[in-house]
């Protein structure tokens, strides 16, 4: 076991796949010399190269597009996209380019292009660097969609993306850059079909996926010493969702809370509710509940961003709602 | 060479080959390519974005340049242009008739499509707007292909997934086409890059845009990704003047298309691109630069859509069509590489009649067993999705034939 932060993590699956594979190479705003702004490739230029670590003008259309072209014509891009809130400004490159250009061509081209975003808020850094949009891109046929949430995932999640035959986006939550936590040497890639149970549990199953699953995991805790078991599913996989494990999960503890930064209407959170209403309603003892964003704009005053996102007391609140004991 | 009394098409510019003038290798070519010895090429940057290079005049004459072209070069060029006129007024009269259900034809801008489709080589790759399809045909995608996947039937490589006009052929590195206009020339740059990356040179790629194109923000980028990467890129627009309704005044207020090539730091040409042997000429120096490691070249080929947009549009609601009959007659590409092959004594009239009858007979035939072929199976509808289906769609194509049955 080493123990690294989530940053750290990603950046040593960068400096596998760079090693292993010369068809690998990274490009965005700021990856080269500066490291990119959230330090995921800090001294990856100078191990790498400039022309492997590529500085990209400022124009998300430009390193998207160029990814899904390189990547069609067999190289294994990694595309750095500063956050999910500028990739809107890609969103046609990867929703009417990367996403459908293997059907269209009928199998004849292919785009396997990694684009990594981070995603999320909590850094008081307003609207437009805080929004969660996983699940514009998890609706989207032709994608495959990842989020790590744990040091572990960040480490190996990489490797089973670039391993992928088709487009694959990666969202790494603001606030988990920081974190520490132990890898596994030498483990394989992440399944990327597959959820995670990260804390098992009778009462209650709490889904949730990236940036919330700390904070879930700490209402699970406090639920703990309340008498209330709950289990932590991680998405990790938001598209296709690995619905097997979230209906088992359910199926076991009989009542769901859906933990999701996005904004509830529309949200991810409502399309596992919707699955769990059609595939397992008769298994529940409670209707499901959903924890999500305030349908505003994130904002940036610290006590008003606070107030918009999904809390542990919150979580923790609906979990006592759903099983009953909140008195 | 060919000499016989059948034009044949060059897919792969072998006759060009053959005749050993291509000079298209690298060593050949120096790093920055050879410029072709003619006073345009002599101009400075900006003069050379706003004048126009041509090498052959309405009335047939010649520059000596074109006096040092193969003859089976000629011929190859003026055929693959007669194959598109053939092709594309066969199937606007099948759209008319509802045997298919769009189409976008290439009249009068066949020189631009032609001339700059001779110019690759087979291990280059393209990437085409709307009315490239006939630069697929020239370097060889089969014409079976071509009418197949305006068909959408079962024997298309695409599988029926695009609309007519939208072919792929991977084979013969033919992108299919995207309809968020010019969303595919950051890709063309991409792929070029990706040839640098990969370290094997002597390749490089072509993508297409229209006038309208130039206004988007993927031209932007393209432009400046393809500047700053030194990408061996060739970026082609084909300014016919009409983006379905929009003229090119209301386009943009720069005074050239190539002038703003000229402000990514490309190199930008102008070319008459009713005129097929300048456009080969300009597109094969720009490709042998690229493929030389000169970096990319941006070019615009001045034509005009005589046609409508496609098949949904009519043009005499928006625009003076006498102006559009000067395009249409005098200053017709095919008319004007007709005129400098007779009067060369490289086609003759009776030749000229037998290749107009092959190629209409051809795709006579094509036509006959593709509107006959069976359509795709129901199940292929989740197929392509994902290289191997997920669960999701294994669900679907279930319920699918849960209700079909």
């Amino acid at each position: 076991m080493a123990t690294m932060t989530y940053r750290e993590a990603i950046r040593e699956a960068h400096r596998e796949a760079l090693s292993s594979d010369p068809r690998v190479f990274l490009m965005g705003e700021d990856v080269g010399r500066y490291g990119g702004v959230f330090a995921v490739s800090l001294g990856m230029a100078e191990e790498f190269g400039e022309e492997r670590i590529r500085d990209t003008p400022l124009s998300e259309v430009g390193f998207v597009g160029a990814g899904v072209g390189a990547a069609s014509a067999g190289m294994r891009p990694i595309v750095e996209v500063m956050t999910v809130n500028f990739s809107l400004l890609a969103m046609d490159q990867i929703v009417n380019g990367a996403a459908t250009l293997r059907h269209m061509s009928g199998g004849q081209l292919s785009v396997p292009l990694v684009i990594r975003m981070a995603t999320g808020a909590g850094k008081q850094v307003a609207a437009q660097h805080s929004h969660s949009f996983e699940n514009w891109y998890a609706h989207v046929p032709g994608l495959r969609v990842a989020a790590p949430a744990t040091v572990h995932d960040a480490r190996f999640m990489l490797k089973a993306a670039l391993a992928d035959p088709d487009p694959v986006i990666l969202f790494e939550h603001v606030l988990l850059y920081n974190m520490s936590g132990e890898v596994e040497e030498l483990a394989g890639p992440v399944d990327l079909r597959r959820a995670a149970i990260r804390r098992a549990g009778d009462d209650v199953s709490l889904i949730t996926y990236g940036g919330s699953l700390p904070k879930v995991l700490e209402a699970a805790e406090h639920l703990a010493s309340g008498g209330i078991d709950a289990e932590v599913v991680d998405l990790r996989a938001l598209r296709p969702l690995d619905l097997e494990t979230i209906l088992s999960s359910v199926r076991k503890t009989h009542r769901a809370v859906v933990v999701d930064e996005g904004w509830h209407t529309g949200s991810l959170a409502g399309e596992i509710s919707a699955r769990i209403a059609e595939d397992a309603l008769y298994d529940l003892d409670a209707p499901v509940e959903r924890i999500c964003s305030a349908e505003a704009p994130v904002p940036y005053p610290h006590h008003l961003e606070q107030a918009a996102l999904p809390k542990v007391d919150e979580i923790a609140a609906a979990a006592k709602r759903r099983v009953g004991s909140d008195g | 060479m060919s000499g016989g009394p059948s034009v044949r098409a060059g897919p792969e510019g072998a006759a060009e080959r053959a005749a050993g003038t291509s000079g298209d290798s690298a060593q050949g070519a120096g790093r920055r390519g050879r410029p072709p010895a003619h006073p345009y090429f002599a101009g400075t940057d900006e003069e050379k974005a706003r004048g126009l290079f041509q090498l052959v005049g309405e009335d047939g004459a010649a520059h000596p340049l074109v006096d040092a072209m193969p003859r089976a070069l000629a011929r190859d060029l003026y055929r693959g242009m007669v194959r598109i006129r053939v092709i594309d007024a066969r199937m606007m009269a099948l759209q008319r008739q509802g045997r298919i259900g769009f189409y976008g034809e290439a009249l009068g801008q066949e020189a631009a499509v032609v001339g700059s489709a001779a110019a690759t080589q087979p291990e280059d790759w393209l990437v085409p707007a709307l009315r490239e399809a006939g630069a697929g045909l020239y370097r060889g995608m089969p014409l079976d292909a071509y009418v197949a996947q305006i068909f959408g039937n079962d024997r298309d490589v695409s599988r029926g997934r695009q609309m007519p006009c939208h072919p792929c052929d991977r084979d013969t590195n033919y992108v299919v086409m995207s309809s968020c206009v010019a969303s595919q020339i950051p890709h063309a740059v991409g792929i070029a890059h990706a040839m640098t990356v990969e370290g094997r040179g002597g390749r490089m790629c072509i993508g297409y845009m229209g006038d309208g194109g130039t206004s988007t923000s993927d031209f932007h980028a393209a432009l400046n990704f393809a500047g700053v990467l030194q990408a061996p890129v060739v970026l082609a627009c084909q300014n016919n003047q009409w983006a379905i309704s929009t003229p090119g005044e209301a386009q943009t207020a720069a005074e050239t298309i190539a002038l703003k090539g000229l402000g990514y730091g490309l190199e930008s040409l102008r070319v008459d691109g009713n005129d097929v042997m300048a456009v080969y000429v300009a597109t094969r120096y720009a490709a042998q630069k690229a493929r030389a490691g000169g970096g990319p070249t941006f070019l615009e080929f001045l034509t005009y859509r005589v046609s409508a947009h496609s098949s949904s549009d009519d043009p005499s609601r928006y625009r003076d069509e006498t102006i559009t009959e000067a395009w249409r007659t005098r200053r017709d590409p095919i008319q004007r590489a007709r005129a400098l092959l007779e009067g060369r004594g490289w086609l003759s009239p009776s030749e000229d009649d037998a290749l107009w009858a092959e190629l209409e007979e051809e795709i006579r035939a094509a036509v006959g067993v593709h509107e006959r072929a069976g359509q795709p199976a129901l199940d292929s509808l989740f197929e392509d999705v994902y290289e191997q289906p997920t669960w999701l769609l294994r669900e679907q194509r279930e319920l699918l034939n849960a209700k079909g049955a």
